[in-house]
């Protein structure tokens, strides 16, 4: 490990680093990690390249002692759902169990572009959930009252706390839905999503770990019960546990395994507006009319909406939820009505059926799950990789995951955070 | 947006019918029978297909019938169309 640490100093980004490079006109900067072919075996493989994955790869080679590790994407890092969310980062779930995990996502997040020597462009701007019926009001006071005896900050917004803090919107009381209230977390943000990718990508690399790319996993090899390797589109690779965590394949990683899963992959579409000079400096999240949103540092406004009620690997669902979402977004902000919509898309988000995921051991020895984050996975980024790797490491959970195990199923043990979803399932 | 042949109405835009997940799966004659995994596995645990999976849909703003569907879950082209209790369409996809 001691080439890598040395890798690790003389790489370092900073201001000097900056200057240096600005005097060559940018042209030496080193390459911010290696593309190696696969070694013929490996301590642990990370199938899944995305900002899970490659932060699972980052704390398995940070924080454990566990030998080889590589990380294995089909595509390019980066390039499912970890580059199609809306950004959003916050901790505000009802359960202790989910409220501890992603507590610890968010507290990882704070600290992250420092551990990382890497910019995540993590902005703690606020989010906040707008309640428009009695009963939101009941759920939100509910649930900020349960952050708070979690030690998770949370406040009450009335409506005319709302409107200073989001001018643009409209909280008059003769709306169709008025906004009566708002549950709002003042640590919680966005981040940029490319970047917290890109950092654990660069910081995994740096301390050993394999990345690569362009290799499909086509099936993963067992004896005796026992994983020993991954089919890949490059060959076999052996390895002596693997970690599976590519979001809406989960199931069909898991077909290769001989297990189901009790999820379903969804297309979730999202979509971002032209640039605008700055009009909105938090993010707004509604549950009734439906729509989340925020404004990017390029001025586009961000804009999420519900998954599509049909399964779907296509990345991409229907317009009629597009439609229904925008007429939403302009319920609450009547200025975005001429706003022009520049780039839409869709990820594939495997959604549990009580929305919350699954950090698991699984039926074969030495395989490990991690999925089931549905359409909440990228503020859990930190915080879902830090807990698999250390599942990984330890065979067994760490407390902050051991409630995420397939087995409660079984036994009933659901964990309902519909509500903090925030998004329409 | 997808469109669906209802099999008593024709062919409808997506927006008129309601999604109702995988198709052909049987409620257990006697629950109490079951243990707990077998009773989970029917409850939540889903095959979740890529590719052509056999799925209900609920003309919910039309005649209000079940039915099921073939589709692609990649490409999202619906492959057949048959009413609930029928053989699935054949195989040729």
């Amino acid at each position: 490990m001691k080439r890598f640490r040395g890798r690790v100093k003389k790489n370092r980004y900073s201001v000097f680093s900056l200057a240096r490079n600005a005097v060559s006109y940018h042209q030496d900067w080193p390459e911010a990690w290696r593309s190696p072919d696969p070694a013929s075996e490996y301590d642990v493989i990370v199938v899944g390249g995305g900002g899970h994955g490659l932060a699972t790869a980052y704390y398995l080679a940070s924080q454990h002692d566990v030998g080889r590790i590589a990380l294995v994407e089909k595509g390019w890092i980066g390039g499912g759902n970890t580059g199609r969310n809306t950004t959003i980062v916050r901790s505000n779930y009802l359960w202790d169990e989910a409220a501890h995990l992603y507590e610890k996502s968010l507290k990882l997040w704070e600290g992250l572009s420092q551990e990382l020597n890497f910019n995540v462009m993590f902005s703690q701007r606020g989010v906040m959930n707008l309640g428009h019926t009695l009963q939101d009001m009941r759920d939100i006071y509910r649930r900020s009252n349960a952050n708070r005896l979690n030690g998770i900050d949370s406040e009450i917004l009335t409506p005319a706390e709302i409107k200073a803090l989001v001018p643009a919107m409209n909280v008059s009381p003769d709306t169709r839905y008025p906004v009566l209230g708002a549950s709002y977390q003042p640590r919680g943000g966005v981040a940029r999503h490319d970047a917290v990718a890109w950092g654990f990508a660069r910081a995994a690399d740096a301390r050993g770990v394999d990345i690569i790319q362009n290799c499909e996993v086509t099936g993963i090899r067992r004896a005796n019960g026992r994983v020993t390797g991954i089919e890949t589109s490059r060959g076999f690779i052996g390895a002596k546990k693997v970690g599976v965590v590519v979001a809406g394949h989960a199931s069909v990683l898991a077909d290769m395994a001989g297990f189901r899963l009790p999820v379903e992959s969804h297309p979730l579409q999202a979509l971002v507006s032209e640039p605008l000079k700055p009009v909105l400096d938090t993010v707004v999240m509604s549950n009734a009319v439906h729509g989340y949103v925020s404004q990017s540092d390029k001025g586009e406004l961000v804009i999420g909406a519900g998954i599509d009620a049909y399964t779907g690997y296509g990345q991409r669902g229907s317009v009629s939820i597009i439609e229904g979402n925008v007429a939403a977004i302009v319920e609450l902000f009547p200025v975005f009505s001429r706003v022009r919509m520049l780039r839409q898309w869709g990820g594939i988000v495997d959604v549990c059926p009580d929305a919350c995921p699954i950090l698991s051991k699984t039926p074969v020895t030495g395989l490990y799950f991690n999925c089931g984050w549905g359409t909440g996975g990228f503020k859990a980024t930190p915080g879902s990789g830090w807990a698999f790797a250390h599942t990984i490491a330890h065979d067994a959970p760490h407390e902050l995951n051991a409630a995420f195990s397939i087995d409660r199923f079984y036994s009933g043990a659901l964990i309902d955070e519909h509500g903090a979803a925030g998004v329409a399932h | 947006m997808l469109e669906i042949e209802c099999p008593w109405c024709g062919s409808r835009d997506q927006d008129e019918f309601h999604y109702g997940g995988e198709a052909h799966i049987v409620r257990p004659a006697d629950p109490d029978a079951l243990n707990d995994e077998q009773w989970g596995d029917y409850l939540f645990f889903r095959t979740n297909t890529k590719g052509a999976h056999a799925e209900q849909w609920c003309h919910s703003s039309g005649c209000r019938r079940w039915f099921n569907v073939i589709r692609d879950t990649v490409s999202y082209a619906i492959r057949g169309v048959y009413r609930v209790g029928d053989e699935p369409p054949s195989d040729d996809l």
